[in-house]
């Protein structure tokens, strides 16, 4: 599977994703056809781009604000995703190595290209190694912390256990890297965050320098005193919840199921290996029978060769996706639990001002209503993310399974195509025979 | 008497099998009691017999049946063994289920079990008929048409006590000063080829077990696919039928674990093949040993011939000794003893002129 699968799928245009290819389009054509219709009118709502149903909400206003500047680049239905109208490609590729006295690490080339007037250049070329990465995700949660930020690689890796400059490992780490950032870069909030925009062009990033162009709406949530108890949770919301632990619990057992099946795949792979041996060896005693014997040998191999591959896509590609969607969980359910409490301060104030009211009559103080104002932006953005995320979801997964699917049918058409190579194999050995016994 | 009459009118023809067409039809499973009263389960296989020339004239009468137990077969088979010891009697399938991965059932009632043993069986038969020695037998011809009566006939022919002796006398351990290279060739060919099957069926049998394994894990996305399928709006329906594609995945194993069996029993066949083969080389090894010895028995009797003819004693012997104390034997007495030992001679080397042709 390519790094960029959802891309590639939805690269394909939306067209043959609603009328063809795609079996849930019935499902999506609510979301797809308002673009379709009225371009200008999904375009004032621009900055909330899942949320057409509530384009009053708080939070478009906020995001309007924040990505005024660009409104025509990001006139474009999520879902309906193609490459003609993004304008931020990322990678992140080719991995060194460093080797100095204090530490040893790895670092990956990002390269950007971009038509948006944040940039001043078109493109932009840096090397930034795990930390800068971990770096970049924390300021994006801290200064995003309505959002979903899509998660990084573990970071921590046991040492000795994974070989940390291990060729497998540093590319898994770098597929998973760039499949964090082009998420991020294909988010229609996130990826106007300055952020971003320092990690993918500046040179030296200084991590410790604040940027002046941060933005602090929504910035501060503050932890509520534990125990209390929200009062009406929406119900969204609570099935968010829900379907989380369930399908963390579901991807735990795909997860362990694919893990088993790599075991006995190996397993298999190693008796099956040995099967094939006996037959070369028994050539040794059957001269007559030499041609068929290797040929089974032969194939005995080629399934063998098939097989492994098949068990190294599995690993290499399979588990990386079950894992990354494992760490999103994580993500999901931090926001969900900064909603929750973003949501407890605006009832906790609340309250404490009905008190107030009943007592001296004063209006309801304005800071009420901007805890209101922030749980408003909290969950208009949040129901964005979680579409997104659902969507992304759904387009990841049915490639994922596909390709598992196109994987396992290409490994037996190779094993079959040399089964039957041998069937003919033997029918001529067979005619041979009986010409050798007729004359 | 029929039938006697009508192998002696056919004995022109080279095999069985050009005369009746023979197969293992169907099996039954039955009770009753055995040979120390105790009730007991078996299974009986239907042998279906049709004269070839029936067919040819255009008729196609009823063809005769009569059920056999397996160890009648084995009956058969070790009469064959002790009638016609330079012949590669063909195998038997195997009596219980050997080299088996352990999904698969060990219990002989077991209706594939039963099911394989009946291709087996029919194998065997079709193999001894058309052998062109083993299928005139008329023991052979009495098992595929007379139901009952046929296990009397076969003790009748006293076949078990050549049996035990022969057995005796393979048991015991003799070398063969002159071993015939043609037979110890084909001695470590079977050798050889009892090792490669007998691994290649140990092999095939771990790697039918990994593969199960393989399969049936993926029996497990079946379920949880269906289970996420139920919190899933849009996928659910995806999921669902991609759970269902996953069992069916994984049921499709048994099938083909199934067929691969009838493989595994083929090369079964082969590997008691090299057993038959290697009996009849020890066979054949035994003979040459007698042979030996009877040659070497003649050599002294000339030997002894010659002294007595002409008074001189070349050699101390025993024999000369005896001869010497208590007077020489009437030279008729010795002359027909050597004439008996030469006829014995003789035979022994028709034996094993017999045998190597056969074995070839």
């Amino acid at each position: 599977m390519s790094v960029g699968a959802p891309r590639a799928l939805a690269s394909s245009g939306q067209k043959p994703i609603t009328e063809i290819l795609h079996p849930l389009s019935a499902a999506e054509e609510p979301l797809s056809v308002p673009v379709g219709v009225d371009k200008q009118e999904v375009g004032l709502t621009n900055g909330t781009p899942v949320e057409t149903s509530s384009p009053a909400s708080t939070s478009s206003l906020f995001n309007r604000l924040q990505l005024d500047d660009d409104l025509e680049a990001d006139v474009r239905d999520p879902y309906a995703d193609s490459t003609e109208m993004r304008d931020l490609f990322v990678t992140v590729d080719d991995p060194k190595k460093h080797v100095s006295t204090m530490e040893t690490y790895i670092t990956y080339r990002v390269s950007t290209k971009t038509s948006r007037v944040e940039f001043d250049l078109p493109e932009y070329c840096v090397r930034r190694r795990y930390q800068d990465f971990d770096w970049l995700r924390i300021k994006l949660e801290d200064s995003q912390p309505t959002h979903l930020i899509p998660p990084l690689p573990e970071k921590f890796v046991m040492k000795g256990v994974v070989d940390r400059f291990s060729e497998e490992f540093v590319e898994t780490r770098m597929k998973a890297l760039d499949k964090f950032l082009k998420r991020v870069a294909d988010h229609p909030v996130l990826s106007f965050n300055p952020h971003l925009n320092a990690f993918l062009t500046v040179k030296d990033l200084n991590k410790r320098q604040g940027l002046a162009l941060l933005s602090k709406v929504g910035e501060s949530v503050k932890h509520v005193a534990g125990g209390y108890k929200l009062r009406a949770r929406p119900a969204e919301f609570c099935a968010m919840g829900e379907y989380l632990d369930t399908f963390n619990q579901k991807l735990g057992t795909i997860d362990r199921i694919a893990q088993r099946i790599l075991k006995e795949q190996s397993e298999y792979l190693t008796e099956l290996r040995e099967y094939g041996g006996v037959y070369s060896s028994w050539v040794g005693s059957e001269e007559e029978l030499r041609r068929p014997l290797e040929g089974v040998a032969g194939c005995v191999t080629t399934s063998c060769g098939a097989l492994e591959d098949l068990g190294d896509n599995m690993s290499l590609d399979f588990l990386p996706v079950l894992r990354e969607y494992v760490l999103y969980l994580e993500s999901i359910k931090n926001v969900l639990r900064k909603r929750d409490q973003s949501q407890a301060e605006y009832e906790g104030r609340l309250e404490a001002a009905i008190l107030r009211k009943q007592e001296d009559r004063t209006p309801m103080p304005l800071e009420v209503e901007k805890c209101q104002d922030k749980v408003e932006c909290f969950n208009a953005d949040l129901k964005a993310d979680w579409e997104r995320w659902q969507s992304n979801k759904r387009h990841d997964f049915k490639q994922l399974l596909t390709g598992m699917a196109d994987r396992n049918i290409n490994s037996y058409e190779k094993s079959q195509a040399a089964w039957e190579s041998l069937i003919t194999l033997l029918q001529d050995k067979q005619t041979e025979d009986k010409t050798s016994e007729t004359s | 008497m029929v039938l006697t009459v009508m192998l002696q009118m056919v004995e022109e023809s080279p095999t069985l099998l050009c005369r009746m067409e023979i197969c293992v039809a169907e099996s039954e499973k039955r009770s009753g009691k055995n040979a120390v009263n105790m009730q007991e389960t078996f299974t009986v296989y239907l042998i279906e017999t049709r004269p070839m020339d029936a067919l040819a004239e255009g008729r196609n009468p009823a063809p005769d049946s009569l059920w056999r137990r397996y160890s009648e077969f084995e009956l058969l088979r070790n009469y064959l063994l002790v009638t016609f010891p330079y012949i590669v009697v063909p195998p038997l399938p195997e009596k219980r289920a050997e080299f088996v991965w352990h999904k698969l059932s060990a219990d002989n009632m077991d209706p594939d079990f039963v099911e394989r043993r009946r291709v087996g069986l029919e194998n065997f038969l079709l193999r001894v008929a058309s052998h062109p020695v083993l299928s005139n037998d008329k023991i052979l011809h009495h098992f595929l048409t007379e139901e009952h009566g046929w296990k009397e006939v076969v003790y009748e022919t006293g076949f078990q006590a050549k049996a035990d002796s022969r057995l005796k006398a393979l048991s015991a351990t003799f070398r063969v000063r002159n071993p015939d290279k043609r037979f110890m060739d084909m001695k470590h060919y079977s050798d050889d080829l009892q090792s490669h099957t007998s691994q290649l069926l140990r092999a095939r049998a771990r790697v039918a077990d990994r593969l199960y394994g393989v399969y049936k894990v993926h029996g497990n996305y079946g379920r949880v696919f269906s289970e996420w399928s139920a919190i899933e709006r849009e996928m659910g329906d995806g999921l669902q039928s991609a759970g269902h594609h996953m069992d069916a995945y994984a049921a499709s194993i048994d099938d083909i674990l199934e067929e691969e069996e009838h493989y595994a029993d083929q090369l079964k066949e082969y590997l008691f093949y090299a057993e038959a083969l290697r009996a009849v080389c020890r066979k054949h090894e035994l003979t040459q040993f007698e042979l030996e010895m009877a040659t070497q028995d003649l050599i002294s009797k000339k030997q002894q011939h010659e002294e007595l003819s002409t008074g001189i004693v070349r050699t101390f012997s025993f024999k000369g000794m005896t001869n010497k104390l208590f007077g020489q034997e009437a030279p008729e007495q010795r002359e027909a003893r050597l004439k008996l030992l030469e006829e014995l001679i003789e035979e022994g080397e028709e034996a094993v002129k017999d045998k190597t042709v056969e074995c070839e």
